[in-house]
């Protein structure tokens, strides 16, 4: 057991994905010599050599699309996009591509390539660093979207998403990164979680708040304060978008009987609309009140100064909560 | 600046000789024999399609010379990356063709396994299979393989693309074992290689460092052999190079296509006199190589290759429904899942009403 960052779970993970797998290789923009602009990969070039960790063009569309022939060729690549906003230029590969080669090729062709992406804003960045577009993939048939919220459980769904014969994209709260908490290096792989599990992180009774990522410590940061207004919110961390665990949900709201998700991304057609639609279908007869939705707005990511009002914080999830319990 | 096109086989069918490229080991025969039975098998094609029984066909008419020469220069180790005309290409391969008909009558989206025969599955979005046969080389590199190359296949529209930009930068200085093929057959759709390139096409490679030659695409002999030279240099740790197969595409972009919209009739019957196929042929009747009774038998077992294929692509069944969700993930997705599940159980709600009415 060790005291260390999101940051550092993450490259510990790595890490030992290269030794345990010689068919694992690391490749993005600055991810060598630099180990990172948030230093996730910091050290494995030189631990590992220039051939596993690769330090690529800047083109992202390259990186997914080489990595796509490497994987061809037997090899589990790693793809490092350096920012949420900048993996547009690898929409193509990603989505015509990656996602589809399986179905393409009846079931011939495996790809298990994962792509880490830091996303989601609080940061003060400029603009096309703070993004979630987790959504499009989630909206992609092929691929596995998934994001992680602490050390610990990053650490294992790492090494899981590389061990994946499926395409992963990995999602990295970005502003977590620093992060700290108690991660056992040593733990077995066999023992962790599912990939396509979520977990409920807080137990609770009176209503069932989901969240991914970054917004994972900020919902149990409200579920604490709602103790306090004789609130018992249960929070689960959903960890797969896709493909979305209904059974953990369904069975957490069919308690509650009121469910809120929270997610940095634009409310509309975001992830809790799928979650909503789910949830009622699945729940209908056990709901006491709608399920309600927190999230960024209709609008391009706003500036720095202006994104604690985009951003949902405690008091918004909070708002929401109060609300399900107006109907 | 003069335009060096390599040929070493006249549209008259002389044969010409160039010091770079010696011709000792190519079987001109089955060459010709390759390219009949590929123009035999596009024509069923488009027959086919034409009566309801492809949903589509691309057919490769005029561009058999550039296929069965450079597909012919590969080893059986080295890897093909296709567009989706290499029909050829697949051919020359060993891929059974009726894969690709499959393809085109619309009961798999290719399905064949890339490894068995060394040839990717198609690929429809332009240009971006060029990376992944960046990405497959760097592999071979990474191998320490040095019997093994990796060859692209793409089109002159392609080199628009920025995937195909970004696959000669990554090839470039990665130094990888590929030999990029661009079929130039003078059309993007109906958009002339004008609306591409201020540049001949074999010259795009020089800005990012790599040799570039153009050879003429209708001539199998120079394909065969400037590929197969290219390759030997990529194999070597020469580093990539593109070729520009100078040719044309009689036939139209697709079957959907009316290519009489944007071409003269004249600008077809002179590439006509250039055909890949009618060069050959008089060449190995006059050096007296070939007989009519070797015409007469290709023409036979073309005639036989189509009938079966024709016989086979009719017998093709449609995929069960619930095929539709097999092959989506290797591991399995509760969403999916109850998807497949359901759908299933609405199915069977038609089966017992047949049954009770």
């Amino acid at each position: 057991m060790s005291r260390i960052t999101l940051s550092r779970a993450i490259n510990e993970g790595l890490r030992r994905a290269l030794e345990s797998d010689q068919k694992v290789m690391i490749m993005g923009e600055d991810v060598g010599r630099l180990g990172g602009v948030f230093r996730v990969t910091d050290g494995l070039q030189k631990d590992f050599g220039e051939h596993r960790v690769v330090d690529t063009p800047l083109a992202e569309s390259g990186i997914v699309g080489t990595a796509i022939g490497l994987a061809l060729r037997g090899y589990r690549p790693v793809c490092e996009i350096q920012f949420d906003g900048f993996v547009y230029p690898a929409t193509d590969q990603i989505v015509s591509q990656l996602a589809k080669m399986r179905y393409r090729s009846g079931g011939k062709v495996a790809l298990p390539v994962v792509i880490r992406i830091p996303f989601g804003g609080g940061i003060g960045a400029v603009e096309h660093h703070s993004e979630s577009p987790e959504v499009f993939f989630a909206h992609t048939a092929g691929l596995r979207v998934v994001a992680c919220a602490d050390p610990a459980d990053a650490f294992a769904m790492i090494q899981l998403a590389i061990a994946s014969d499926d395409p992963v994209i990995f999602f990295e709260p970005k502003r977590r990164y620093w992060d700290k908490a108690e991660v056992d290096t040593a733990a077995p792989l066999a023992d962790s979680l599912p990939l396509d599990k979520a977990r409920v992180v807080r137990p609770g009774s009176d209503v069932t708040l989901l969240s991914y990522g970054p917004l994972v410590r900020t919902c149990i940061e409200a579920a604490m304060a709602g103790d306090n207004d004789g609130r018992s919110i249960e929070v689960i961390d959903l960890r797969s978008l896709s493909p979305l665990d209904m059974a953990t949900v369904a069975e957490s709201v069919s308690r509650t009987g009121r469910c809120v998700v929270a997610h940095e991304a634009p409310v509309y057609a975001g992830l809790g609309a799928e979650i909503a639609a789910r949830v009622t279908e699945a729940c209908f007869y056990q709901l006491e009140s709608p399920v309600l939705r927190v999230g960024g707005f209709a609008i391009p990511y706003p500036v720095a100064r202006s994104e604690d009002h985009y951003l949902p914080d405690i008091d918004r999830i909070l708002d929401a909560v109060d609300r399900t319990f107006s109907y | 600046m003069t335009i060096e096109t390599i040929q070493l086989l006249t549209p008259e069918g002389e044969r010409v000789d160039h010091p770079e490229y010696p011709l000792d080991d190519a079987d001109i025969k089955g060459m010709y024999r390759d390219m009949a039975l590929v123009r035999r098998i596009d024509n069923e094609a488009v027959a086919l399609q034409r009566q309801g029984e492809l949903a589509l066909w691309a057919p490769l008419l005029g561009q058999e010379a550039a296929q069965v020469g450079s597909a012919r220069a590969l080893s059986p180790s080295d890897m093909a990356f296709p567009s989706y005309r290499e029909h050829g290409v697949a051919w020359c391969r060993g891929l059974d063709i009726l894969r690709v008909f499959e393809l085109f009558r619309g009961v798999t989206h290719g399905a064949w396994d890339p490894e068995e025969h060394k040839f990717h599955l198609y690929t429809v979005v332009i240009g971006d299979q060029t990376l992944h046969a960046t990405g497959y080389a760097m592999g071979i590199q990474r191998d320490g393989s040095e019997n093994e190359a990796v060859i692209a296949y793409f089109g002159d529209g392609a080199t628009s693309q920025g995937d195909v930009s970004e696959a000669f930068a990554w090839a470039s200085v990665f130094h990888a074992p590929l030999v990029f093929f661009c079929q130039n057959n003078q059309f993007a759709i109906s958009a002339p290689p004008e609306r591409q390139s201020r540049v001949p096409i074999y010259q795009r490679s020089s800005g990012f460092g790599f040799p570039g030659i153009r050879v003429d695409g209708n001539d199998v002999l120079a394909c065969y052999a400037v590929t197969k030279q290219a390759l030997r240099s990529a194999r070597e740790g020469d580093g990539p190079t593109l070729i520009e197969a100078f040719t044309y595409r009689m036939g139209a972009h697709t079957t959907t296509d009316d290519p009489t919209r944007y071409r003269l009739a004249s600008e077809l019957e002179a590439w006509r006199l250039r055909d890949p196929l009618e060069r050959v042929r008089s060449y190995l009747v006059r050096t007296g190589q070939a007989d009519s009774s070797f015409f007469e038998q290709i023409e036979a077992e073309a005639d036989e290759l189509a009938s079966k294929l024709r016989a086979s692509v009719l017998a093709l069944p449609d995929p069960p429904p619930l095929a539709l969700f097999d092959n989506v993930y290797a591991g399995s997705s509760a969403i999916l899942d109850a998807e497949r599940e359901q759908y299933a159980a609405y199915l069977a709600g038609f089966a017992e009403e047949e049954v009770s009415s």
